[in-house]
């Protein structure tokens, strides 16, 4: 079943110096699967996931033949019906947990006002549903997390408590924008897996959004390479390794690792004509 | 040969927190090494305190040779010149990358600044265009590169690297790294460079320390992280957490 069906979206930017197009024309949508969309800094990635919320800026020009949510059309959705779908049926996790989190609300009432949101519950049902949120997060003691300040954990901590705040709502799709770039490599991967579960337990879609395209080929079904706000390549994970795009095969192939003995490591290059 | 860098027994406290519990290590002169380990583990707290940016409570750090004080000359810091983590915090806002350069220049007394600044900018692969640029005007790489060339400016022989690449996107790492590569050839370096990846640092370093809770776990060589060879159970996990997610990963997850 397809969640969100995108059909030739843009995304423009008016400047005093010209028009800025960071999404041009982009296709793709997401069924209750895993997809990723890859690509380096300013490629358009995460303007692709705002737009899907509804977060882009209001000078921003969105277009797009369509744009649709389960059969909502998002572009024509009053601002009330987005501000419902957002948070309720779609969620976002953001990439550092230490700008993210509201730094002077403690941990747990920032997630109880998350469901409150969007649920009418009780004071003590929300506060019941937020400890076992935090402990599906795999946090070892959430009554006491629950009391604490964003400052007082760690950055794993703190993303894995955006993600239960994401999820306490149970979204239908999760978009989670470079959810661990800013986390060491071992937490990395407890992230990954907490995601990975309850991705899988609840049935939602996912839109991991990454510039670590190995990272993104181990944990997703399918990947979307961007490239200057265009779709370049789109392919299986599974299929990565026999990429045709040279941009595909320069981000797999740019990365150090500890068995290949490769010096200089192979740099991207990039080729004026894929802009077109 | 005198080491280039000789740390033994080195104590850094915070209001009583031990950050760094008795550290040693030696770098010989043209050797990369390189300090992994997580957040907190203390890996730039041992180039901070080499830099003179942490409270040493105890230990020595002996600089080719000579013992280093409480108080650094300048002759010290003419040797040892650090690259920190973050390009967007480590550059002046409202400078332009010359004034950047110059800065350093000035205060060591050199009297050819200009055409310092322009070869140093032409080192790192900038060229003479960015030199009345601001750093708000630059990408992360190209920061990353100002920060670089305002290290080497100085003509350093050691280089402090601090998680030089990990705010910079993959594509643009493997330039980072190369050019740091390049010059450490060129110029015959010493690198101390601290990152969380192990793959970039068995890339860049031929040994390499790994550090948890303040102190040293294992020392090993690079090679022996490529035949898996990993003596602490710590570093087979920072090994294992190296190769990607792996679905299942639930069980390495919980015994952590």
């Amino acid at each position: 079943m397809t969640l969100l069906r995108i059909e030739d979206l843009s995304i423009r930017f008016p400047t005093r110096t010209g028009d800025i197009e960071a999404v041009r024309d982009i296709s793709f949508s997401v069924g209750r699967e895993r997809l990723a969309i890859v690509g380096e800094s300013g490629s358009g990635k995460s303007q692709t996931g705002r737009a899907i919320l509804g977060l882009t800026p209001a000078f921003a020009q969105v277009t797009a033949k369509r744009l649709e949510f389960d059969g909502i059309d998002l572009l024509k959705a009053t601002p009330r019906l987005r501000r419902d779908l957002r948070g309720k049926r779609i969620a976002m996790i953001l990439q550092d947990p230490k700008y993210s989190l509201n730094p002077v609300m403690r941990i747990g009432r920032q997630i109880v006002e998350a469901l409150r949101a969007h649920e009418n519950v009780g004071t003590r049902e929300a506060r019941e549903r937020t400890l076992d949120m935090l402990a599906a997060v795999q946090i070892r003691d959430p009554a006491r997390v629950f009391d604490l300040y964003p400052h007082e954990v760690s950055g794993g901590m703190g993303q894995r408590a955006m993600i239960a705040m994401m999820l306490i709502a149970g979204p239908e799709l999760l978009i989670a924008d470079e959810p661990t770039s800013a986390l060491d490599v071992t937490v990395q991967l407890d992230i990954l897996a907490i995601l990975d579960r309850l991705v899988a337990e609840r049935g939602m879609g996912l839109i991991f959004i990454s510039h670590d395209l190995r990272l993104v080929s181990s944990f997703c079904d399918r990947v979307i390479v961007m490239y200057a706000g265009r779709v370049v390549e789109e392919i299986a994970a599974s299929e990565l390794s026999r990429a045709k795009h040279p941009y595909t095969q320069g981000l797999l192939n740019c990365m150090p690792s500890i068995d290949a003995d490769r010096h200089p490591l192979p740099t991207l290059e990039r080729r004026p004509e894929w802009l077109l | 040969m005198t080491a280039a860098l000789d740390i033994t027994g080195l104590v850094v406290s915070y209001d009583g927190f031990r950050a760094l519990d008795g550290v040693s290590l030696t770098v010989q002169p043209g050797e990369s090494f390189g300090l992994v380990g997580e957040s907190g583990s203390g890996k730039s707290t041992v180039l901070r305190a080499i830099a003179g940016l942490a409270p040493v409570e105890s230990g020595s750090i002996a600089v080719e040779g000579i013992p280093i004080g409480k108080r650094r000359d300048k002759a010290f810091y003419r040797r040892v010149q650090m690259v920190f983590q973050d390009p967007y915090g480590s550059l002046h806002p409202r400078q332009t990358v010359d004034r950047l350069l110059a800065e350093p220049l000035a205060i060591h007394g050199f009297s050819d600044a200009e055409s310092r600044i322009l070869r140093a900018l032409d080192e790192v692969g900038l060229g003479s265009g960015f030199r009345f640029r601001y750093s708000h005007q630059l990408s992360g790489g190209q920061r990353q590169r100002v920060a670089i060339a305002r290290a080497l400016i100085l003509e350093p022989s050691i280089l402090l690297l601090d998680e030089p690449t990990s705010a910079l996107d993959a594509s643009v790492q493997a330039e980072v790294l190369n050019l740091l590569e390049k010059i450490r050839r060129d110029r015959k370096l010493t690198y101390l460079m601290v990152s969380h990846d192990l793959a970039v640092i068995a890339h860049m370093c031929g040994r390499l320390m790994v550090m948890r809770g303040g102190q040293a776990v294992e020392s090993l060589a690079a090679k022996d992280l490529a035949s898996r060879r990993a003596g602490d159970p710590y570093t087979q996990r920072l090994l294992v957490a190296s190769e990607g997610f792996v679905r299942n990963a639930e069980t390495a997850a919980s015994e952590a």
